[in-house]
Order: structure tokens, then sequence, then C-alpha cells
């Protein structure tokens, strides 16, 4: 196992600037989860790593030893690909002990290699089968138990369950998680699936437009988003966003009215500012207590309810488990507590604690 | 791109090694290729340029002087040549447009699921397999009313007046080799087209079909807007190969009788071949090389300002 | 689907026109080729003759040269079909795999060789190829047929290789291959159909060369199946029986490799053509 280190990693091809410089140390044995939307560099900073794309400038180091001029055949690292990249014409069992045996490691290790990785994975009674016969959780474990024989410095996973129904991706992000706690395995994970990002990573490293916008713990991503970007990035539904100046009394909206929100941060009377609320942090009254705000439309989830507002004419989602929402008249209440309030300053930045 | 990165690596352990391995890849793959298209093709085309201006006969070793423009000059009253390239128009056209037709309908017929496909599409693109050579002769033969059923047959239908050779008529010799063409090319349109109807998209003409476009509107207005760009590149590239293709005029007329079937490719070999005059050969087919180059410029400008009005 | 008569039965019709129309000229030239001499011209235009006979195919077979043109042209052809395509299946991954500077000149390098008259370089090609002892030999023959065939092949192995997913070599290669064995142990064995493909194309192309045959090649001893044909033709003119005996012989080879490949075709021409 190793750690990896990026020192300000850029790529560009000709003019055009994909990363504009990366930093980040990724531990021994750390989970992270490259996440952002598409285009955003992820998975140009993952294939950077395994070698498949050249350094334009900066440096990757693997274990303290920079690799930028290194083969990925000699970088002691294995992928897990979007599209599973399996060979076609090789059985599972033949899939998952090419890299030994192009390494000519002895057959018996390579044996037992492939046999443990397959109980692991449940794959044994498929191993003298071709990938055309599998379906596609199964060609999932096989890219997995691919990964996982070689006992590599580190894995890497491009979108690894994007092609996988709903349920199947539920069951094989619990396996992969479990499999990380079996192996303690460093490992890179790219997704544009933020419950994967959540659920999976130690650290969750956003990404948006070739720049790194926030790393931390999934929990402080969610409780302290840094930027806009990842305030409205992460969480589903996505936080509300009300835009105007700070006042004594809350929030002045462009169109002149004011919402109540308690107070403000002194220092930012008076300027252009996003306030950013989570939709499950949204309280609702009954019509008469609070602001008044118009119902446009009711998502029964069955866990619970989303309902859409407008509050001074502007969007508000509000997620909550009280069932007596689904029945709420044409008009509500509503409050924005304090203490759940995300302040962006107009540059997008997080202001205060 | 190279600057910009040997700029930001500030440790540099022989990145140029690697980048020169790199850079070097695609070039070691190609090599063997390359190599052979230079030796065998660039290096003889720029010699048989040179060749035009010059005065190259293999048999007379007084030969190999630079004579200038002297080959066009003689070119230019050469009126076997206008009548050859008269000839060249006519079988290059005649050809492309009929094994076009044809092929188009039989992609068409085709591209329906029947019973037995797969052997029927065996059996009409097998002239294709034929060599040229052998499709020549065979046709050759069919004509000749001694061994061959078709003069009879034309005879019979009352389109000859005795059952004669067609290929000795000089008025209609040039069908002959047209016709074996046509049977021998119809199979590499057919494919062509055939392998771009398959990729149009099936939901289209069933989003078409629900829409009420019967057969004929469906095909104007899916079809061949998708066929459009295969066709075009086919014609063109089929164009240029056919008025380059000498072997079945070689073959069944030697470009008899009374020249009435030389056509340029076929004259360009006969120069060389029987009157062994290398120059003259190499200036006429100079002046076809640059015919051909015109023509495709015209017609990628041609499709260029059609892409461009859309 | 509404399926009405009509339109099903002219469809049928119609193919079995065009059956018609292709296979009639191969079997007029196999009916003659069993006519007895005697028989020739008193049946001439009958479909099928009253008594058939093997003699022809065995007179060519023992008292003519076409043994050897037909072993020189397997020779020819079979050599320049491998040659061919292990140069096609380098370049034609270069061109669908790496992003190089010159790549654009190289594909029009290889359009402007399917541009011009092959004629032209008749004069060239025999000049260079005389003193190194190359005219009158097969080698020789081998060489100009592998360089006129390579471009083509080249952009049809391309297409075979551009259906494979380039995330295959990339895992190759993060499983510690280097390109070069990725290309061989993973990719190659996935293009079998576009390598026999290739192979088909390349010996059909080189079995049915005349021109250059004819012009670089003189005396029995290196001549090929058409150059031996013509020959015969244009000395035994009167021989039908022998000539389509023989026509047939040369049939068999080109027939057997489009057999064998064009389930290929129509796959291997879409690529090419519709991305051309």
């Amino acid at each position: 196992m190793a750690s990896i280190d990026i020192k300000n990693l850029k790529k560009a091809y000709g003019t055009f600037s994909v990363l504009h410089g990366i930093d980040l140390l990724i531990k021994d044995g750390e989970f992270i989860v490259l996440v952002g939307p598409s285009g955003c560099g992820k998975s140009t900073l993952l294939r950077m790593i395994a070698g498949l794309e050249d350094v334009s400038e900066g440096e990757i180091q693997i274990d303290g030893l920079r690799v930028n001029e290194r083969h990925p055949k000699d970088r002691d690292i294995a992928m897990v690909f979007q599209s599973y990249a399996l060979y076609p014409h090789m059985t599972v069992a033949e899939n998952m002990s090419y890299s030994l045996r192009l390494r000519r490691a002895a057959k018996e290790t390579t044996a037992r290699a492939v046999s443990a990785a397959s109980q692991k994975l449940g794959l044994d009674p498929f191993l003298e089968r071709r990938p055309k016969a599998l379906s596609g959780g199964q060609r999932q474990r096989v890219a997995m138990g691919r990964a996982i024989v070689r006992q590599p410095k580190a894995f890497l996973f491009d979108e690894p369950l994007s092609n996988l129904d709903a349920r199947l991706r539920e069951q094989m992000r619990a396996e992969i998680k479990k499999m990380h706690a079996d192996l303690k395995a460093t490992s890179i994970y790219v997704t544009h699936d933020q419950i994967e990002a959540m659920t999976l990573a130690d650290r969750i490293v956003a990404m948006h437009g070739g720049v790194v916008q926030q790393v931390g713990s999934p929990l402080e991503l969610y409780d302290r988003p840094a930027n806009l970007f990842v305030a409205g990035f992460i969480g589903s539904p996505g936080m509300n966003f009300l835009e105007g100046r700070a006042e004594d009394g809350g929030l002045r909206l462009r169109d002149g009215s004011l919402v109540v929100l308690g107070a403000l941060s002194k220092d930012l009377k008076g300027q252009e500012v996003t306030v950013g609320v989570r939709p499950e942090h949204v309280v609702l009254h009954h019509e008469g207590e609070g602001m008044s705000a118009r119902v446009d439309l009711i998502e029964p989830t069955g866990f619970g309810i989303i309902v859409h507002l407008q509050l001074n004419g502007l969007p508000i989602k509000v997620f909550t488990l009280d069932r007596s929402a689904l029945s709420c008249g044409p008009n509500i209440g509503v409050t924005l507590p304090a203490e759940h309030l995300h302040l962006f300053d107009a540059q997008g930045i997080r202001q205060g604690a | 791109m190279s600057v910009a990165a040997t700029r930001g690596a500030p440790y540099h352990r022989k990145p140029w090694l690697k980048r020169m391995a790199d850079s070097s890849e695609p070039y070691l793959y190609s090599a063997p290729a390359l190599i052979l298209i230079v030796v065998v093709m660039l290096v003889p085309l720029v010699l048989g340029i040179s060749y035009a201006f010059r005065d190259i006969q293999l048999l007379n070793p007084f030969s190999g002087g630079y004579i200038g423009l002297e080959h066009f000059r003689a070119l230019g009253q050469d009126d076997a040549f206008y009548r050859a390239l008269k000839n060249t128009l006519w079988w290059t056209g005649a050809s492309v447009l009929l094994q076009f037709v044809f092929g188009l309908i039989l992609a068409l017929l085709l591209d329906r699921p029947f019973w037995g496909r797969g052997v029927v599409q065996a059996l009409v693109f097998l002239p294709w397999a034929v060599p040229s050579f052998l499709a020549g002769l065979n046709w050759a033969w069919l004509f000749n009313p001694v061994i061959g059923p078709l003069p009879h047959w034309f005879f019979a239908l009352g389109l000859m007046d005795e059952p004669g050779n067609l290929l000795s008529d000089p008025r209609y010799a040039m069908w002959g080799p047209i016709i074996a063409n046509v049977w021998w090319g119809i199979p590499f349109f057919a494919i062509t087209l055939l392998a771009a109807l398959q990729a149009i998209p099936r939901d289209l003409y069933e989003a078409a079909s629900i829409d009420g476009a019967n057969w004929f509107q469906r095909f104007s207005s899916i079809t061949l807007p998708f066929l459009a760009p295969t066709i075009a590149i086919t014609v063109l590239l089929r164009t240029v190969w056919i008025s380059n293709f000498a072997d079945l005029i070689v073959v069944m007329t030697g470009g008899g009788p009374a020249d009435r079937t030389q056509i340029v490719a076929s004259y360009i070999f006969t120069q060389a071949f029987k009157r062994l005059d290398f120059g003259y050969a190499s200036a006429i087919a100079l002046v076809l090389l640059g015919l051909l180059m015109i023509y495709s410029m015209l017609i990628i400008l041609l499709r260029q300002s059609l892409i461009n009005k859309d | 689907m509404r399926s009405s008569l009509l339109p099903t039965v002219a469809h049928r019709l119609a193919i079995f026109a065009y059956i018609i129309f292709a296979l009639f000229p191969l079997f007029w030239l196999l009916k003659v080729s069993v006519t007895p001499n005697d028989l020739l011209y008193s049946e001439g235009v009958r479909l099928w003759p009253s008594q058939t006979t093997f003699e022809h195919y065995a007179d060519v077979l023992r008292h003519s040269a076409f043994p050897t043109f037909f072993k020189n042209s397997v020779i020819v052809s079979g050599s320049t079909a491998i040659v061919v395509t292990i140069c096609a299946s380098l370049s034609g991954y270069a061109l669908s795999r790496f992003s190089f500077r010159t790549k654009y000149w190289i594909i029009a390098l290889m359009l402007l060789t399917q541009m011009f008259p092959l004629v032209m370089l008749v004069a060239p090609i025999f000049k260079i190829l005389s003193p190194l002892g190359l005219t009158n030999s097969l080698t020789g023959l081998v060489i100009v047929y592998s360089a006129f065939n390579v471009p083509f092949a080249t952009f049809l192995m391309q297409s075979f290789f551009d259906g494979i997913p380039k995330d295959l070599e990339e895992a190759a290669m993060i499983d510690g291959a280097t390109r070069f064995v990725a290309f061989r142990q993973i990719i190659l064995p996935l293009t079998l159909p576009g390598i026999a493909a290739t192979l088909g194309f390349v010996f059909t192309a080189a079995w049915s060369e005349l021109l250059f045959a004819l012009m670089l090649i003189n005396g029995n001893d290196a001549a090929t199946f058409p150059v031996g044909l013509l020959t015969f033709v244009s000395k035994f003119s009167v021989d039908f029986g022998q000539m389509m005996a023989a026509g047939i012989l040369a049939l068999i080879p080109a027939g057997f490799f489009f057999l064998l490949i064009q389930r290929y075709l129509v796959q291997g021409l879409t690529a090419g053509a519709v991305k051309g």
C-alpha cells in the first residue's frame, strides 16, 4: 500500500487547459472520492495517476517516488473501468490472472490469488465462463477481482458502478466499502454520484472546472460547504439559495421584499450575499406563522415528502418526514432557522462558521 | 505542448527519453507500411513524373535525355489520345451510373429480412470475387458468337441483324466492357450501401411510419439523406478507380476495334507495354492524374458547399 | 407490419433476377468447360450439353503450364496477403490509436496512392526492379503487390481497430503489459475477423492482378495465373474448353476466400465507407 502525492498537477491539450494545478496528498490506506459534474477533470486526474495520460506540468509521487515518466505497467496500480474492460476472449479466471501471468508469477501463487479473490467476490461458479456470459453485476465483480488479485499499491475506480441498475449499484457500493475495510488499500474513486461519494469516502475531493473546490470528510462537505459550488453539488434535493443584500432584519431580495432570517454576520451588512439552506432544515408551519409561501408542487417519495414552494417569488424546496404536509393548502408558513443557514459572499465563498 | 511540459517539470529524470520513446511509437507501428508505400509507390511516382519530361524507350539505349515538354506537345496533337479521353468519359460515366443504380437497388432488396438472405447475399456478391481478367475473358466469351449465347439471343430478339460479335462492332463495342464492368462492380456498391443502410437506426422508420409516411416518403426523407455521405464518397472513389481500370478493356478488346474502346488507362498501357515508350506513357498518365485530381477537387468543393448550405 | 402479397412477390422476383444475372456468366464458364469438343459448336446455345466430360480439366492439368501458373499465383497471393496483413495491422493500429503530428499526412499519402493511375508506375518500377534482379521474379511481384494493397488494407484494419474499445489495452497496460504486448495479446485476438477479411481481400486482389504481372514477368516460369491464361488465350484461342476449364480453376481460390470472408464484408466496409 502506498501514499500518493500530487503536486501542482496541470493538464492541457494544446492550448485547452483541463486541470489547473491540483494539489492533493492521499494517505496510505485512505479512500478518496473525486466527485464533480462531467467535464470537471476528475477522470483526467485519475487517468494521469494511472499513467494513461501524460502530465503537462507538476508531479505525481507514489510512495515518495516521482512516477511522471513511468509507464502504467510500472506504477503497480490497479484500475476498475466504467466499461469493466474485461478481455472478451479470456475466461473469468484468465481475466483475473492476466496481470500475474504477465509478471510471470509462479503457477501456484497465481492460482491461490485467483481462488482467494473469486471466493471473496462469489465468482467461483463462473471462473471458466467468458465475460459475455455474465450479467452486469458479475462482470463488475470480475473487474474488481482482477484488481485485487494483484495486491497493488493503489486501486483506481473510474465510475465503476454507473453501468449498473439502481439496486445493484447499492449492493456493489456496500461491497466496495466492505472490501476497502478488509484490504485497507489506498483507493481513488471517481464518480459523479454524490451518494457514492458520501457513503464511500474517507475524504471527498469536490472538483469543478479543473480546480479542486474542497477537500474534506463527507460530513464536512455536507455541513460546511466551502463555496456555492460544493453547497449546490452535494445533497439531494439540492440546497436552496436566496440572493440579496444583507440587512439588519434579514435578506433584502432583488424585488425589494425582506426575508426574515434573524442575525446575519455584522461585517456583511450592505453586501450582496447568497444564503443557503438545506431542504430538510426548512421548517413548515400552518399558514399565518413565519413567512408566507405559496405551495407549487408536492412530491411524495415514500420515505419523505418534497414540497416545492414560492417564497417571495423564489423557488424553495422543503424536505419533510411529516405526512400532514401532503394535505397542506395553497399557502403555508415557513421559517429558515438561523443555526442552519449557510452564508456565501458575492464571490460564492463561505462566510462565518 | 512539449515546451510547457519542459518548463513545468522541475525534477528531470530523463523525461526526454520517455518522451522520445512515446512519440516515436506510432512511427514504429506504421514504419513497415510506410516504407513499402514510399519505396514502391512514391519514389516510382516521382520518377514517373520525371519520365514524362524525358525520352525513355526501353529498347533504345540512346534514349533517356530530357526533352522538356516535347511529349505534351505531341500529346496535344495526338488524335488517338483525344479519342481515348472521350471514350474514358463514356466508359466511366456509364459504368459508374449503372453500377450505382443497380447496386443501390440490390442493397435495398437485401436490406429487408427474408428467408435465405445469407445465401442470396453470398451468391449475388460472388462476381466481385471473380478476378477481373477472368471476368473480362468470361464476358468476351459470352459475346463470342462461336461459343457464347448472347449474340444468338440478341439476334432472336431482333437487336442484331445476324449473330455477330458485339466486341468487333465499332458502334457498340464499348458496351461489352461496360456490361462486364457493371456485372463485376455491382457487388461493391451493393456491399457499401448495404452497410450504410444497416447503420440507419430502425426506430426512425418506425417513427416515420407512425407519422404516416409511405414507402417513398420514408425513402426520400430518411434513407437518402443517411446514405448521401456514403454515396458521395463511394461514387467519387469509384469514378477515379474505374477511369484508371484498364484490365477489362485490355483483356476483352485490347482497345479495338479501331480504337473504339481505347480509354486513357489502356492507351497508357499500350504505349508502355506494346511500344515500350515509357516517356510518352508517363506523360499521358500525368495528364490523366491531373484530370482526376481536378475532378476530385471539384467534387469535394461541391460537397463542401452543399454541407455549408445546410 | 402490413404484409401484402404483391411487394413480396416483386421483391423475390427482383432478387431472383439478380441471382441469374450474377451467376449466369459463371454457369456458362462451367458449362463450356465440361462440354466435349465435338458438341461445342453443334450445341452452342444449349443450356447444358447432352454429354459432359472432364477431359479439358485433365488436359489443362497434365499438358499445360497451368499447374506452374497456379503454384506461382498461390505463392505470390499468399505471401502478399500475409505481408500486407502484418503491415496493415501495425499501421492500422497506429492510425486508430495514436494521434501524432504527421498522422494526417500519412492518411493523405495513402489516399493519394488510391487516386493515381497505377499504370503510371509500370515503367519506373520496371526500371527500379530490373537492376535488383527482381523482374521476372515472384519476390518482385510480392513486393509490388504488397505496396499496392497496403493502403486500403490499412484503412480496413483501422476500421476494425476503431471498433475495439480503447479501455481494453489501457486495462492491459495497467495490468502490466507494454503497449505492444497489449496489442498482441489483447487487441489482435479480438480483430481476427478483420484479419481474415484483410487476408481474403488482399489474396483476391493479388490473385487478379494482371497489368504488372504482364509487365514484370516474361516466360512461363514465373508467370502467374492471369498472365498464363492470357497467353494461352492469345496463342490457342480456339481451344475454348481448355481455356474455360483453366478459368474455373482460377476462380476456385478466389471463390474460396470470398466465401470465407463474405460474412465480414459488410461489417468491414461499413466502417471504412461510412467514416471515410
